[in-house]
């Protein structure tokens, strides 16, 4: 199926390429992993969310030719690097730590980073309160790397998806969870995160770790794609579409 | 069948199964289509490598059978897991790079061509010895007996040993590809749009997790049960006027 | 000794033996380790805690799949039916989904059940391990199961007629005779699955299991370091099953290979 998308889009890319020369094409790396609502297949197997709609007003804006790459996100950055993809657009946060190994774009959104916990415990989103609990996060995330630098009196445990996460938040098996302010706000307003969850509050900031918003990964020297990127970027901030898409989806400005 | 599901319980989970669009049933068979794509183009991949290994196990030199050797063993003791990891970033790497070096840009690589060659290298290494086993278990005699006829040894390959190794390689062959449909499940860890992957996925949209894995589950049940009746017609053909086994089963 | 180093000592393996050491070399000078100190002590809990998973998951797994072997090769049709369908499912499906199912779908149902926080059980249900475990025991019971009722039905008929006819009493029967000889039947494929169950461990990782799987991933995740900490992590895999490749031969060894048949 996916094979077939990626050689009709290679064939009208070639038959395009005789017109309108320059329409770069571009594979983008989504996390296979769900991740509601900026990423998430829906149940006729299509990707759906804001920061689809945000990478297709930005591919149309900076006249690329996208085609979406669901990937593991564990592997994201080395499918990056090792050239199966050629732009990161996953709600990766823009890192000290990666920069180390990748370049980004401007930053596309900028959200704080909450704690999230059953509704009968009493925590605040510090060390002291977490300590002796057990807390969640995501693999490969910033989240994953602020819990282990700050929460050591806690037990981190590491998932392969947020969703899991969460899910064991439901069912009690670990006391909280730490993720992306918006993502938790979508889990909470969900049917099983209604029953269970509250947000407790967001961690105290730390710029080394969480970084200063998300962008999208590219890699180190293909600075025509960085550009192209901001560009489309600048460009749908500028005429509306990025509010437009936002609107549809949050009641808040997470333009940062 | 409404009543009969409403007697269960069992509207919302049918709901959640159904082909159309609410339901995620077109996503589960999606995923098992390219399972059994992958897990066809692996076995086959793997039966290709296994018949030019075990040829080179029996009859190659000293330094071809020490490099199968040292194959074989390093793909049966690391788990599959952790071979398909490295395999897929090794093998995407290498591709790129001798596209590179040939003067071509980085190579548009399917997750179904990946699937099919990191399982396929893992599965080359069981078939090798699967087969040499096979090749080894047929009665020299009928070797010889067919080389005493003045047979080219293409011929005796095609015309011997390969028919009569059939019945041998059966079994571990059904076997083999049961690992390979079952092995295509450990390819949702890297993210390629199979049924496990396309199960969590819908399990975590909708948080009815019991449901989409026990569906999973009968899914690939019902893929290993059929293969058991293919392969029992098989092995009875391969089997074809040798007498029967004594105490089969 | 020298017996056993001179089938190497021919040119070709001396030759292969060189470009392994060279490769060795390369490796360690440059690729990258670095990261090594700083994860070693993590590293090795974690490979404790696999070996002790691999451990329990086998000896649970086995004693399971002797009932299992038995109710297959001599139970009647309410026992043999239930082993036969436990064995079918387990092997049909992959152990990835079944570790999932216990994991993800037990977990789903607690919230529905009234109390179960405030039993005894409940400090277990929160652990990943108590999962890991039982996935992995079912597992090779159902692997080991098919192959004990093989093992059981190969028992010669006559040694068991003639304890009978001693007037053994059946469960001495079984105990003395039937399952010592069950048990050497299976030895020979005890180790080969033992290094299958092995390579099954590193999928609990995917339930916040930390062993050591999960510690080359964090290594992977934390650096961005890719082919280093696997193929570590593959060396790692190969010197466990070739000491339980090892072990099993030595075993083997031990025990009487033949008694006479009829």
């Amino acid at each position: 199926m996916k094979l077939k998308n990626v050689l009709v889009s290679g064939l009208a890319a070639a038959a395009l390429m005789a017109g309108t020369a320059g329409a770069m094409e571009l594979k983008i790396g989504v996390a296979a992993e769900p991740y509601p609502p900026f990423s998430s297949p829906n149940s006729s197997g299509e990707w759906e969310g804001w920061e689809i709609e945000i990478m297709d007003a930005v591919c149309a804006a900076a006249e690329l030719d996208c085609v979406l790459t669901p990937v593991a996100w564990d592997g994201i950055i080395p499918s990056l690097t090792g050239k199966q993809i050629d732009v990161i657009m996953s709600s990766m946060s823009i890192t000290e730590e990666r920069q180390k190994t990748i370049d980004f774009s401007d930053p596309y959104y900028n959200t704080p980073a909450v704690i999230v916990a059953d509704k009968s415990l009493d925590v605040e989103p510090t060390p002291e309160s977490l300590a002796g609990k057990i807390v969640g996060v995501q693999a490969s995330t910033i989240h994953q790397t602020y819990a282990q630098q700050y929460f050591t009196d806690s037990e981190i445990r590491v998932y392969q998806t947020q969703d899991e996460a969460n899910q064991d938040v439901f069912s009690g098996r670990i006391d909280a969870t730490q993720a992306d302010s918006i993502a938790m706000a979508d889990f909470v307003e969900s049917e099983t995160g209604a029953a269970c969850c509250e947000i407790k509050g967001s961690v105290a900031h730390d710029e080394a770790i969480l970084g200063s918003g998300v962008g999208a990964g590219i890699r180190k020297g293909d600075d025509d794609i960085r550009e192209a990127i901001n560009k489309g970027i600048a460009a749908i901030k500028e005429d509306g579409t990025y509010d437009e898409i936002t609107a549809k989806y949050f009641s808040v400005d997470i333009s940062g | 069948m409404e009543t009969l599901l409403q007697l269960f319980g069992l509207t919302e989970s049918a709901q959640l199964l159904s082909l159309s669009e609410p339901g995620w049933g077109a996503n589960l068979l999606r995923g098992l289509a390219n399972s059994l794509q992958i897990a066809l183009g692996a076995f086959g991949f793997g039966l290709v490598i296994g018949l030019f290994g075990a040829c080179g196990k029996l009859y190659g030199g000293p330094v071809t059978r020490d490099l199968l050797a040292i194959y074989t063993t390093v793909v049966r003791a690391v788990p599959e897991l952790v071979l398909i990891l490295i395999l897929f970033f090794v093998g995407t790497d290498l591709i790129n790079k001798a596209s590179e070096a040939l003067g071509g840009g980085p190579v548009e690589i399917s997750g179904v061509a990946a699937g099919i060659w990191v399982l396929g290298i893992v599965q080359g290494a069981y078939s090798t010895e699967i087969l040499r086993g096979a090749i080894q278990a047929v009665p020299p005699g009928q070797i010889e007996a067919a080389r005493s006829f003045g047979m080219s040894p293409t011929l005796i390959m095609r015309r011997v040993t390969i028919p009569a190794m059939m019945s041998f390689a059966v079994p571990g062959l059904a076997n083999l590809w049961l690992i390979a449909t079952k092995d295509t499940a450990l390819l949702a860890v890297v993210g390629f749009s199979e049924l496990t992957l396309e199960t969590r996925q819908a399990a975590s949209s909708t948080r009815a997790y019991f449901t989409f894995f026990l569906a999973a589950g009968f899914l690939y049940l019902m893929v290993t049960l059929l293969s058991g009746v293919v392969f029992k017609y098989v092995e009875n053909w391969a089997r074809k006027g040798q007498p029967k086994l004594r105490g089969a089963g | 000794m020298m017996e056993a180093i001179r089938p190497f000592l021919v040119p070709h393996r001396i030759i292969l033996f060189l470009i392994f050491v060279g490769i060795v070399i390369w490796a360690a000078v440059s690729l990258r380790w670095d990261w090594l100190p700083e994860y070693a002590l993590l590293a090795l809990e974690a490979l404790w805690r696999t070996i002790w998973l691999l451990a329990a998951s086998v000896v649970l797994g086995f004693l399971l799949a002797i009932p299992l072997g038995i109710a297959q090769a001599i139970g009647p049709w309410y026992l043999a039916w239930p082993a036969k369908v436990f064995c079918t499912i387990i092997r049909g499906t992959p152990l990835l989904l079944q570790i999932w199912l216990l994991y993800y779908g037990l977990g789903s149902l607690f919230p529905t059940i009234d109390g179960i926080r405030e039993t005894w059980m409940w400090p277990y249900l929160r652990q990943a391990w108590p999962y890991a475990v039982l996935a992995l025991t079912l597992s090779f019971a159902g692997y080991e199961g098919e192959i004990m009722r093989g093992a059981f039905s190969g028992v010669a008929r006559g040694q068991l007629e003639a304890a009978r006819s001693f007037g053994m009493p059946p469960f001495t029967m079984f105990r003395r005779i039937w399952l010592p000889q069950a048990i050497r039947n299976v030895l020979p494929t005890l180790g080969g699955e033992t290094i299958l169950q092995l390579k099954a461990t590193p999928l609990v990782a995917t339930i916040t299991v930390v062993e050591i799987f999960a510690v080359s991933s964090r290594v992977r995740q934390d650096t961005f370091i890719v082919y280093e900490p696997l193929l570590l992590l593959a060396l790692v895999y190969m010197m466990i099953a070739g000491v339980i490749a090892f072990a099993f031969r030595k075993f083997e060894q031990r025990i009487p290979s033949r008694v006479s048949r009829n």
